[in-house]
């Protein structure tokens, strides 16, 4: 029970009276921190929300964004880490299951899952079983529904041993004018309880994610992990979308966290209605179950349709077909109170919204003692340390994992997983760019700047590969937040991201918290994930491999001295260390913009290909292009744009961010590098079979690099 | 031409094929599980998918549905019948095609573009290709290592469709990846045509086994 003493005065205020243990029950989910999210509520008022092209933004179960004139796109990422850790082929695809069901909900199709993976070393055996388990679970799940898995990253760290983070990213298409929203805002409707039965799995799911996690977990909170059942969830996914084309309902809403509880108490509430329910008419998976059980058990596959009696018979008629378990169990009622009936005998009745809007809790934030006892490093040998980089499997080919997910089912997966973002097919005119990013190190060692970094990032490989950003959402990964230094580094966090987000004009229209990820003591690495999708023309979609021998290879943006938190210090030196990159602002924005209007203005393929720099720098930027096109290249990299006592060792690793390689076709190089605004250098040409890189004694051949990016994680995995 | 695409409960491709068969220049129209009397269609195709969720071995549920005995009484009217993927799991489980598709060699899942040797040109749907011709298509099946007793029969009887052309990820026998009976009307088929059925999405090679059964 997590409710506390504040808290209970706070009710009982309210009400006027105990509560009884069923509402007791009630309240304590309602109050966790998983669903009222009343730690982070001031904080994630800095993110701006707003903008021309958003229809719904955060609030309803995802987010949704204008992507042409008929066509919306519904988004929304989610945190399955708690569930994950204890079970992680049950946890990983439940998380997959609760995302879709938010898309769902606002009467989109999923067509892409995106997923964040956080690990501990592959060199630890429960790391190893944990990270096999999730991406299986997500590979059953996701292929099993028929939505592909296009894209994601994965992490491993010491970091992450005993605390897993598993955070799903998924996007719909919907047409504008069927949206639903999760409304009751008629009184006399009645709601439907569609798919799963309710079973007593996932009881107190939301509280057990909202404590810390101890070596007991693994036994005592497995009954808290809720199990899928992704065939059923097809069933379900298709009937919603038969009912959503045949009937007009007021509202739909899923089934997640917080159960029914949270379902109709936030229904209610949004339209300042009230609720009853009769337990009696609960499909029930056990016999015996008690009201408390059945109030809040999250078993999964459930939805929670608002509509008139009139179309009851037409209803349930679909749900025969799709032969799912349904019936009306309640109706919206006038009097804001949420009543739980059992026969007709009131057994729980409290105010709606006391339920669904909790009191905030202004948490006390304090920045941590600096460290201060810096590390110098002596430079390593270069090709080697690259090679070691490529190998890393922070940066390795992720092969082993995409290969597990129909990344292809739907037919419009136009650029594959392996790329800076995937690309998916909207209409025969527009596509439209996803990704996820996050850098956990750069947010342990500054918050602010590895907030704002994740945020730059996500853009970066958007507008690499063409498209420009139209929304943000945010999974955040952080500690226990009654702990001030916790607080402080989730503030830091949302007010760097919140920076960028404002520069793009680019709002934040959905996200979710994660708090309590810590396990006796070990606290993760704040993580901050962010999704960004962007829009773009067929015609304007590049890709990061390099394509023809001559073509002239260009870096935009400015390169500093700037080797603390790189993949470099933290694989060759083994340590984490000193400031991260900095975000700067106007140059982030600069950087984009050219390369944005470089391809608009590129009617006859000039721009042969875009990647951006990220971790491991421009030497894995360049590697990864020469390995993915199966062509070397010659660099010079001494006349980079630069700032700051920069030598070419650290200009081929730094991590600066705002920095995009472009290469162009040659007889064009010139007059293109001319047009762009903003710092810019020829750095070499595409061709021959070997990276080699003149100025830093760097000459290596095509399969040497192959070699180490490729088979890193299958080696382990074997 | 109207082709008919099978829908279980579970089944994935189904509005993928739909796509394909529009572009091909056919007539679509989804089939419930549920119905038997298929004497208004023309031609069939099994989509992919995981019919029932596939617990069982793949599609072992699909095989003993009431639109089995349609598609039966079909191929008796020597009319076209194409399982892709999980449709090519339940045609080979219901004993319409030779051999079996059982677990890939690594025992996973596994999704990725393969090229393809078009061995056979005799099947509606391989007719508008050249015999020996390389074709670009993607896989995404747990399930599709093809095994069979007797392989000297297929090959007398020109029964081999589709083969591995490079690597083969799943370990089939002979690398064989795409099956028919003894007429060339039944055809199963690992990988997946409706996904290769616009250059946009990596190769437009697909297309060809749609317009086979529209020109059929």
């Amino acid at each position: 029970m997590t409710l506390t003493d504040s808290e209970m005065e706070y009710i009982k205020k309210e009400i006027g009276r105990e509560p009884n243990s069923l509402e007791y029950g009630m309240l304590d989910i309602m109050f966790s921190e998983h669903c009222s999210y009343k730690s982070s509520r001031p904080v994630l008022k800095y993110f701006p929300t707003e903008g021309e092209k958003v229809i719904i933004g955060p609030g309803d179960d995802a987010g949704i964004v204008e992507l042409t004139e008929e066509l919306a796109l519904a988004i929304g990422i989610e945190s399955h880490n708690h569930p994950s850790a204890i079970e992680p082929y049950g946890g990983a695809g439940t998380g997959i299951g609760g995302i879709l069901r938010d898309i769902m909900s606002m009467g989109a199709m999923p067509v892409a899952l995106l997923d964040s993976l956080r690990f501990g070393p592959l060199e630890d055996q429960r790391s190893r079983y944990l990270f096999e388990y999730v991406v299986k679970g997500i590979s059953d799940y996701g292929n099993r529904v028929g939505i592909p898995t296009v894209g994601g990253e994965v992490e491993f760290d010491d970091n992450f041993k005993y605390n897993p983070l598993v955070n799903v990213m998924c996007a719909g298409i919907v047409p504008k004018k069927d949206l639903v929203r999760a409304v009751a805002p008629n009184v006399g409707s009645v709601f439907i309880l569609m798919g799963g039965r309710t079973g007593r799995d996932g009881i107190h799911g939301v509280t057990f994610a909202s404590e810390e996690l101890t070596t007991a977990s693994e036994i005592e909170d497995r009954p808290a992990v809720q199990i899928g059942d992704p065939f059923t969830k097809k069933m379900v996914l298709e009937a919603t979308l038969e009912v959503l084309e045949e009937i007009p309902v007021d509202g739909v809403k899923d089934l997640g966290g917080g159960g029914l509880t949270c379902c109709i108490s936030e229904l209610a509430a949004k339209c300042g209605n009230g609720a009853k329910i009769e337990l009696t008419k609960i499909p029930l998976r056990e016999e015996g179950m008690t009201p408390y059980e059945i109030m809040l058990s999250e078993s999964q596959e459930r939805m929670v349709f608002v509509i008139d009696p009139k179309y009851i018979d037409a209803i349930m008629k679909i749900f025969e077909k799709y032969e799912l378990p349904a019936a009306v169990i309640g109706e919206v009622t006038d009097t804001r109170k949420m009543v739980v009936e059992k026969d007709g005998k009131i057994i729980a009745n409290l105010p709606a919204d006391l339920l669904s809007d909790p009191p905030v809790i202004n948490r006390e934030s304090r920045k941590p003692n600096e460290h201060r006892d810096y590390l110098k490093l002596e430079y390593t040998d270069p090709e080697e340390s690259l090679l070691k980089i490529l190998s890393s499997p922070n940066i390795a080919s992720k092969k082993w994992v995409y290969s597990q997910y129909d990344h292809e089912v739907q037919v419009r997966s136009i650029i594959k997983p392996g790329d800076d973002a995937a690309v998916l097919k909207v209409d025969d005119m527009k596509a439209m760019a996803l990704t996820c990013d996050c850098n956990s190190i750069y947010t342990k060692l500054d918050p602010y700047h590895g907030g704002a970094g994740a945020v730059s990032e996500a853009i970066r490989n958007i507008v690499s590969m063409g498209a420009e950003p139209i929304c943000i959402v945010d999974c955040l990964n952080f500690g226990n937040p009654e702990k001030p230094e916790v607080f402080w580094q989730f503030k830091e966090c949302v007010r760097g991201m919140a920076e960028v987000a404002k520069c793009f004009e680019t709002p934040v229209i959905s996200g979710n918290v994660s708090f309590y990820n810590e396990t006796e003591g070990v606290t993760v690495n704040p993580s901050p994930v962010v999704g960004v999708a962007g829009i773009m023309d067929h015609d304007n979609i590049r890709t990061s491999d390099f394509k023809d021998d001559g073509d002239i290879i260009i870096i935009i943006g400015k390169t500093y001295p700037e080797m603390d938190g790189s993949e470099y210090q933290k694989t060759l030196h083994n340590i984490i260390q000193g400031k991260p990159p900095k975000v700067r602002l106007k140059d982030e924005f600069k950087s984009a913009k050219a390369v944005l209007d470089l391809i608009r203005e590129d009617k006859n393929g000039d721009i042969t290909a875009v990647h951006d720099c990220s971790a491991g720098g421009l030497g894995v930027s360049l590697a990864e292009m020469a390995i993915s096109g199966d062509t070397g290249a010659v660099i010079n990299i001494s006349k980079l744009p630069k700032e700051g006592d920069l030598d070419n060792f650290q200009a081929f690793f730094s991590e600066s961010h705002a920095r995009y390689i472009v290469t162009v076709k040659s007889n064009r190089a010139n007059e293109i590098l001319d047009k762009i605004k903003a710092p810019k250098a020829i750095i070499g040409k595409v061709g021959g079979n070997r990276l080699i890189i003149e100025d830093l004694s760097i000459n290596i051949s095509l399969e040497k690099l192959k070699n180490s990016y490729y088979g890193v994680i299958e080696k382990f995995m074997a | 031409m109207k082709v008919g695409i099978i829908r279980f409960p579970g089944s994935n491709c189904d509005r993928d094929v739909y796509q394909a068969l529009e572009l091909a220049g056919g007539q679509p129209e989804y089939i419930w599980w549920n119905q038997k009397d298929l004497s208004q269609i023309d031609a069939v195709v099994i989509p992919g998918g995981f019919s029932y969720g596939d617990y069982l071995r793949a599609g072992a549920i699909a095989a003993i549905t009431p639109v089995i005995e349609g598609i039966k009484s079909l191929v008796k009217d020597e009319k076209p019948v194409l399982g892709i993927c999980n449709g090519a799991q339940i045609l080979a489980e219901v004993g319409l095609v030779p051999g079996v598709f059982t677990v890939n060699i690594n025992s996973k899942f596994i999704c990725q573009w393969t090229d393809l040797k078009v061995e056979t040109t005799r099947t509606p749907f391989t007719s508008m290709y050249k015999k020996g011709e390389i074709i670009k298509m993607p896989i995404a099946h747990a399930e599709g290592r093809y095994y069979v007793d007797y392989i000297q029969e297929l090959k007398d009887n020109d029964q081999i469709v589709l083969k591995f052309a490079s690597e083969n990820p799943n370990g089939s026998m002979e690398a064989i990846t795409g099956v028919c009976d003894q007429t060339g009307l039944i055809c199963a088929v690992m990988p997946h045509p409706e996904r290769a059925s616009l250059t946009i999405l990596g190769s437009d090679d697909g297309l060809k086994f749609f317009k086979g059964i529209v020109n059929y």
